[in-house]
């Protein structure tokens, strides 16, 4: 891997990430080195348990690496306490998973106004903010349905409304397409597309499929915790 | 605020089960609200006692009269201000099932000594000028549609007339009524004037059969009632004088220890809805582990998180709290409208809401800490790889 680039967004440096099974200590990645530059739309690739969503938790800050630095947006987040990186988990990082994981009780408005919970915007605020969101994902006309109300594709947008509603930094995306047919996924794809080149958010996608891969700007293949190839242009 | 409609949302999740959950707190706060107003009720005599009065019974028993001679030597003791006495008539009213209380009293000292009963001055001038004149509690003139100026006929159980009648006739000459609804209970009286019914009776002339006094100092209570008694030591009526609470207390428990009756039934509702409740809270909150996590990444923190499943407990059990509460409130004037003003008047306070809330509050925080525990500990990767 080449020297950093200078407007990388992702600093990855000697990342390593054991588990403890049982008494055992399972090494899922074994020192990373990554950069990500700002609005980029990396694809990463890789066979099961290769350790892509491992490293997709680091990168957003759902977990923390054993040993390594991982700096996102000039922030070291790998020293963060769980509270720390909650609130920086609120303000720069969207998510979205293959299952979409939206909450059954509340309207696809409501999902989406979640993160803004957290702000100090008005109710008023918010509700303009998730209609936003959804127009942007194209579901306004379905902003007061339930999750159980909409199509698989349907709560995929709500999902992605809801994790670019408060305007992240980085969106981390695992297996977004996993659970949707070909139509469904390149619609979804083709979305974080627009989100990435028109809107300029820099995407971390985990995908199993290689169609799916194509819709990145690079692609990273991950094999047994270790950064195997890239593709050129990284 | 705005986290209600998140509150509410997992609470209603599953609507059947909320429902139900909620039923049993409302008829827990329910039966909460009623007993504790039959508590207040049986307990009134001791709210409404004021310190700075005392109670002079015999010494053995409080059925044996004492000397209305005493008065005098009472009222020269120091630290006491003023002295009243009342004589037990022992009343029924038509037939046996209409008894009240009917004290015989100084109309002047009688009604100076209880100054939280109210009564219009011409009314109590007129009870004080007629010698068959008497007062009535407001409940017991709805209670039997008496008016002003009206013969009363009473019998006595005790007291014959000097030509051996048991029935005797008085004037109803005014009402009286307190303006705390735990004081009226107590004024489901009729007060007879002492000055007839001593010359008119047969037997136990010149005798009364308690007497109240009003003290200076309520810190010198203890030392008064001492001094009182020690005057009428070895004298053929010993005295025992105690503080008014004391004796009331002491007279309810006659009855029974209501109190701690009700104490014990309700620990025991507390105690199954701790149980149901907190399973049903546990099971909801199992159920919504991948959503909790969801939260967490979205970047609720732990103690945000935490907070939420106790608030929801805490919604739950101040929901089905207040309707509960509200429920005993609107139903004890039925109540008391049933029992035709022969029970002292029941109804729900302000200490008793105090009490829900605070109750509601522990319970809530009993079993929503539990599982607000177990999602504080959550950590978000091992939630979301069980949901994947």
């Amino acid at each position: 891997m080449g020297p950093p680039p200078t407007d990388a967004l992702v600093q990855i440096r000697g990342v390593t990430k054991t588990y403890r099974r049982g008494g055992e200590k399972i090494e899922v990645l074994h020192g990373i080195d990554l950069d990500i530059a700002r609005g980029d739309f990396i694809a990463l690739m890789g066979p099961s348990g290769s350790g892509k969503t491992t490293l997709l938790n680091l990168i957003g800050g759902l977990d923390t690496p054993t040993a390594g630095t991982l700096v996102v947006d000039g922030r070291r987040i790998d020293r963060l306490s769980s509270g720390e990186l909650s609130r920086w988990r609120a303000a720069h990082v969207g998510f979205v998973f293959q299952f979409y994981n939206l909450l059954p009780t509340l309207s696809a408005q409501k999902n989406v106004e979640l993160p803004l919970l957290l702000t100090s915007l008005t109710a008023a605020q918010r509700t303009r903010h998730a209609a936003i969101a959804l127009a942007l994902v194209g579901l306004e006309d379905r902003r007061g349905h339930r999750p159980k109300e909409l199509s698989g594709g349907q709560e995929q947008r709500v999902a992605i409304a809801r994790a670019i509603v408060s305007d992240p930094t980085l969106l981390v995306c695992d297996e977004p397409t996993g659970d949707l047919d070909r139509t469904t996924a390149a619609e979804i794809l083709m979305l974080l597309q627009m989100l990435n080149r028109e809107h300029g958010k820099t995407i971390v996608m985990v995908t199993h499929d290689p169609k799916a891969a194509e819709y990145a700007s690079h692609q990273l293949h991950l094999d047994k915790g270790t950064l195997a190839t890239a593709s050129p242009e990284l | 605020m705005k986290y209600l409609p998140l509150l509410w949302a997992g609470l209603f999740r599953k609507k059947t089960r909320t429902l139900l959950t909620l039923a049993s707190i409302v008829v827990a706060f329910l039966l909460f609200g009623l007993l504790q107003a039959v508590q207040m009720a049986f307990e009134s005599g001791a709210d409404a006692a004021d310190a700075k009065r005392l109670l002079t019974t015999a010494r053995y028993s409080i059925i044996e009269p004492l000397p209305i001679a005493y008065l005098k030597r009472i009222e020269q003791v120091p630290g006491v201000v003023g002295v009243a006495y009342a004589d037990w008539f022992g009343a029924k009213y038509q037939n046996e099932s209409n008894a009240f209380p009917v004290f015989a009293v100084d109309p002047e000292r009688y009604l100076a000594m209880y100054p939280e009963f109210t009564i219009a001055p011409a009314h109590r001038e007129a009870f004080a000028k007629t010698r068959t004149g008497a007062v009535a509690g407001v409940r017991l003139v709805e209670r039997f549609g008496w008016k002003i100026g009206q013969p009363l006929p009473i019998s006595s159980e005790i007291h014959a007339k000097q030509d051996g009648d048991l029935n005797w006739q008085f004037d109803l000459v005014g009402v009286m009524d307190a303006e705390d609804p735990a004081v009226r209970g107590n004024t489901d009286v009729v007060l007879i004037n002492v000055a007839y019914f001593d010359e008119a009776r047969q037997f136990g002339r010149g005798k009364t059969g308690w007497y109240i006094e009003r003290i200076a100092d309520s810190g010198q209570a203890k030392e008064i009632s001492t001094a009182i008694d020690t005057l009428f030591m070895n004298s053929p009526d010993e005295t025992k004088t105690q503080p008014e609470k004391e004796f009331a207390i002491g007279f309810a428990k006659q009855i029974g220890d209501i109190g701690a009756l009700v104490t014990r039934i309700l620990i025991a509702v507390f105690f199954t809805i701790l149980i149901l409740t907190g399973n049903t809270l546990a099971q909801s909150i199992r159920e919504r582990i991948p959503e909790l996590a969801i939260l967490k990444t979205l970047g609720f923190s732990d103690g945000k998180v935490t907070a939420l499943v106790v608030a929801e407990a805490v919604l739950m059990l101040v929901l089905g709290g207040a309707i509960g509460m509200a429920a005993a409130t609107a139903l004890l004037p039925v109540v008391n409208g049933g029992t035709g003003g022969r029970f002292p008047p029941l109804f729900v306070d302000t200490a008793t809401w105090v009490w829900a809330l605070g109750i509601a509050l522990g319970v809530a925080l009993a079993i929503g800490l539990p599982p607000a525990l177990r999602a504080r500990r959550l950590r978000i990767v091992d939630a979301l790889a069980g949901h994947r």
